[in-house]
């Protein structure tokens, strides 16, 4: 089958069943997705299909459609997206381990909020787990990326 | 399994090796006891100094941490030492994890766990602690934990840039023919002022490399530091924005194969009965390889990807044994139960007379309590997982893990190859908090590797697979008795707590049949080494005859140990109408160091203010891994539940070597700590773990996260750790807050299941 991703048309010999996530890592080596709960309840493997933030874990390869964008396709011409840009700025990660999630769920809380309040970053992002705690840097670093998307346009 | 002789012949000869080899010359420290690892490794045009530094011709300076970076910051601060006396910037320096070495021991963690509290400064205390040390370099235990590696990397790491700098300025020297005392560093070049000539740190790396380096160095005073004590970007964080396979999970090799783990849910038993059949025709599935180890047995499932692998695994039929312990929650307290209010155990503390103090008391003067914790997962976000490949008598193993040099020893012995053909990776790790001190994952990724035909094989644990096969934080029961006198103060505290024993757990597993012998301090740890001064204190810690795995959760037994000591004192400062900060400031002042951090959050917090109907603060104070940490938080009562509306730290470091990677710390510990007190659990029936996932055992989620302020102090004049102190005072301080709002005293972690939160 083939799969859209990061603008590539990816060919992908995968059993339909398998979730997008392991289609993604294990296959195409785009490890950007992380496993972390397999049952959509920590937000670790978000990747965006047509810029809607979905579970890859828990999506069947075989039932995408659409364009992929993970992590890796954020960055255009080797500048960070904004959100990328604000969670360096304010130092959000400690292991890293759920912020290719984390970042993937804020850059479609923005395309959708352009300037969230505290309470609709809460509601956005209460399906991403962090274990290191954080969030009062997530805070932060999706209102300092609202602030530098609104600068760019 | 490693037998225990060969252990403890390889022990004993690392001992002697240690010994006979601590007269060579020594630079980096005291004396070099190994051999600088990084020798033999470096590539051509590149230099090594010691073991911590490689500068090459192009400039490049490579700092090698060795403490592994599972989120705590550990990698930037310890490239800030060398960079600091390198006097060179942090953007100048790439940071990787040492090889698993002798040489990368940590004295500092087991500095840690003699016998005598943190603030005995006498100089017996002293001298075990540095005994201990000794230990460390004798052992060559490599390893990250205790909140130390800042602590042992801060002489050992300025002292390897300094030495290095001094030879760098040798070999400038002699190829400018310019006297030394002449020439300045100037970020990553050597500088002659008056003539205006320069060399860089490449181009005289190699000749540096040569030369002898000196005695001893002068360190930069603190005044004149230009790095340390400043927040420094992350040296990672750009990795972990962009979403970099720099995780065990993301190791990508080769005609790699898949793998995963099928465990027996019992512990201690082994499978009866197993059909394998099916599993063995599954798509994608390649082979099934019977394991076992101390930790447990199972199987593992070799296939061309996780996904077919994890299939496989669920289709394999199998009855376990029966449970060796009591196969349900209650059973498991019950015992733990009886060891608390009878069993016999070790005194960890006894100050003054508490028979006598408590024969007399009059009734109304008597407070008692039991209080409990239950058993705990780490659950750290990458679930466990580890590659290996066993390919033409060598070993190699790539494993976001703690504990590197361990699983050298023990994964060379298992696949039956020398030590010198062992080679352990040590990749960045999606949390640990503990967990990856523990070497299941490596252990079965060796078996498995041994069945591979010399293909490496990533093997994947689920979720499930990790959360039913941990070494949990043992469940504990304290019973507390106090007795007041009249100025409402306590006259004597009593306090058993009894629960599994860690170090015999631990002991158990990794020198099978060798018992932990004497006290186990990680019982009472947060308890019997507190800054309070009461005439009669006694705290007694007794091993409840359980043999479940249970193992150091993040801040260890202060995790327990902190929400007994100060859940008592909060009842205790009640009981005796004194304002629980007021009780703190009288009994803790002995020690300035602990009552600053009380004034602080005091100030910070507006303790003692008005507060609205329905809204309530709560205080906890934990001195723990050398730190000095107090605690308050705001809640509030609201439709949906108990909401946490905000939360002070004010916490006393001694030296604070880097504020944003503390404050960073303290927020993250204290999440870590409030999410247990919340709402985790593991409960047991049949034998075996009954939560599998998040939806189970949930951590603490954005929206429930308070506002955090965090205030450093450094009064006190040795330096204490950061990764774990912010998880102890926070259960306690929740707590006490909880009461503060309802009245209800909840004695029984989690909270969760007495009161209701947003
Ligand atoms: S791995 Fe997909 S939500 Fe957790
Ligand atoms: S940064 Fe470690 S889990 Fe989020």
């Amino acid at each position: 089958m083939r799969l859209n991703v990061n603008g590539n048309s990816l060919e992908i010999d995968a059993d339909p069943d398998m979730p997008l996530l392991w289609a993604l890592r294990d296959i195409a080596g785009i490890m950007g997705p992380k496993f972390g709960c397999g049952i959509a309840a920590c937000g670790a493997c978000t990747v965006h299909i047509d810029g809607v933030p979905v579970r890859s874990c828990s999506l069947p390869v075989g039932a995408v459609e659409g364009e992929i964008t993970t992590i890796e396709g954020l960055s255009k011409g080797g500048e960070l997206h904004p959100v990328q840009q604000a969670w360096l700025e304010e130092q959000v990660a400690q292991c890293g381990y759920c912020q290719a999630g984390q970042i993937m769920t804020a850059v479609a809380l923005l395309d959708e909020i352009a300037e969230p309040t505290d309470e609709d970053i809460d509601n956005a992002m209460g399906g991403n787990l962090c274990r290191c705690g954080t969030y009062p840097r997530i805070r932060a670093a999706v209102k300092r990326a609202a602030a530098l998307k609104t600068a760019e346009l | 399994m490693a037998s225990i002789g060969k252990i403890a012949r390889r022990t004993f000869l690392l001992g002697a090796a240690a010994v006979a080899g601590g007269v060579a010359v020594g630079y980096w420290y005291v004396s070099r006891p190994y051999e600088n690892p990084l020798e033999g490794e470096v590539a051509k045009g590149e230099a090594t100094f010691n073991p911590y530094v490689k500068i090459a011709s192009d400039d490049t300076i490579t700092v090698i941490a060795p403490r592994a970076e599972m989120g705590q910051g550990v990698a930037t601060t310890l490239a800030a030492f060398v960079a600091e006396e390198l006097d060179v910037t942090l953007d100048r320096i790439k940071v990787e994890h040492g090889p698993a070495s002798y040489a990368y021991y940590n004295a500092e963690m087991l500095a840690e766990s003699g016998p005598f509290n943190f603030f005995d400064d006498s100089f017996l205390a002293e001298m075990t602690r540095s005994a201990l040390g000794t230990v460390g370099k004798v052992l060559g235990l490599q390893g990250t934990g205790g909140s130390t590696s800042a602590r042992d990397g801060f002489e050992k790491m300025r002292q390897a840039g300094a030495a290095t700098r001094a030879v760098l300025m040798q070999a400038a020297a002699a190829r400018l023919s310019l006297p030394v005392a002449e020439l300045a560093t100037e970020n990553g070049r050597i500088v002659h002022a008056r003539s205006g000539r320069s060399v860089s740190y490449g181009e005289v790396a190699l000749d540096a490399a040569s030369i002898a380096p000196p005695k001893s160095v002068t360190l930069r005073d603190k005044k004149d530091w230009k790095l340390l004590g400043k927040t420094q970007q992350r040296v990672d964080m750009h990795d972990k924005v962009t979403g970099a396979p720099i995780f065990g999970i993301d190791v990508r090799l080769p005609d790699m194969l898949y793998a995963t783990v099928l465990i027996s849910p019992v512990f201690g038993a082994k499978p009866v009965k197993a059909d394998t059949s099916k599993a063995e025709k599954m798509s994608g599935v390649i082979k099934i390889v019977p394991l076992e180890t101390v930790y447990g047995s199972g199987f593992g499932v070799i296939a061309k990807n996780t996904w077919a692998a994890f299939k496989g695994a669920e289709a394999l039929d199998v009855e376990w044994g029966k449970p060796v312990n009591p196969a349900d929650t209650d059973g498991l307290m019950q015992v733990i139960a009886d060891a608390a209010t009878k069993g016999e155990g070790d005194v960890m503390r006894n100050d003054g007379d508490v028979e006598t103090a408590f024969a007399d008391a009059p009734q109304a003067q008597l407070i008692e309590a039991e209080y409990r914790v239950p058993y705990l997962s780490h659950a750290p976000m990458e679930p466990m997982n580890c590659t290996a490949q066993l390919k033409d008598g060598h070993l190699t193993v790539w494993a976001p893990n703690q504990m590197p040099t361990l699983i050298r020893w023990l994964c060379a012995d298992l696949a039956g190859v020398p030590l010198e053909q062992t080679t352990v990776h040590t990749t960045y790790m999606g949390g640990a908090f503990g967990r990856r001190g523990e070497i299941d994952y490596a252990l079965y990724a060796t078996l498995i590797a041994k069945e591979a035909d010399g293909h490496p094989v990533k093997v994947t644990w689920t979720r499930e697979e990790d959360m039913q096969h941990d070494c949990y934080r043992s469940a504990f029961i304290a019973r507390m008795r106090a007795r007041l006198g009249d100025d409402g103060l306590p006259q004597a505290l009593d306090l058993r707590v009894a629960g599994q024993s860690m170090m015999a757990s631990l002991v158990g597993r990794i020198f099978p049949g060798r018992s932990a012998p004497g006290p186990d301090n990680t019982t009472t740890d947060g308890s019997h080494n507190q800054p309070y001064t009461i005439p009669n204190y006694r705290v007694t810690g007794i091993k409840a005859p359980l043999t479940l795995p249970v193992s150091f959760w993040r801040s260890v037994g202060n995790s327990q140990n902190g929400f007994f000591h100060e859940s008592a004192m909060d009842e205790i400062a009640h009981a005796g109408k004194t304002d629980p900060i007021e009780l703190r400031r009288k009994l803790m002042r002995e020690f300035p160091a602990a009552v600053a951090v009380v004034d602080k959050v005091a100030a910070m917090s507006n303790w003692g203010e008005k507060l609205p109907e329905g809204k309530a603060k709560g205080f906890a104070f934990v001195l723990s891994f050398g730190s000095w940490c107090a605690q308050v938080v705001q809640i509030a009562q609201t439709p949906g539940g108990i909401k946490l509306e905000k939360m002070w730290i004010a916490v006393d470091v001694g030296t604070a070597l880097d504020p944003g990677i503390i404050e960073q710390q303290m927020v993250s510990g204290a999440i870590f700590g409030l999410s247990a007190a919340m709402n985790q659990k593991i409960t047991f029936a049949d034998g075996r773990v009954e939560q599998s996932n998040f939806h189970d055992f949930d951590a603490m989620r954005i929206f429930q996260a308070p506002q955090f302020e965090v205030a450093i102090l450094e009064n006190y004049h040795r330096m204490g750790g950061v990764g774990e102190v912010g998880t102890p005072p926070a259960a306690p301080a929740l707590a006490n807050a909880v009461f503060a709002l309802t009245g209800k005293r909840v004695r029984s972690l989690p909270l969760s299941d007495e009161v209701v939160f947003a």
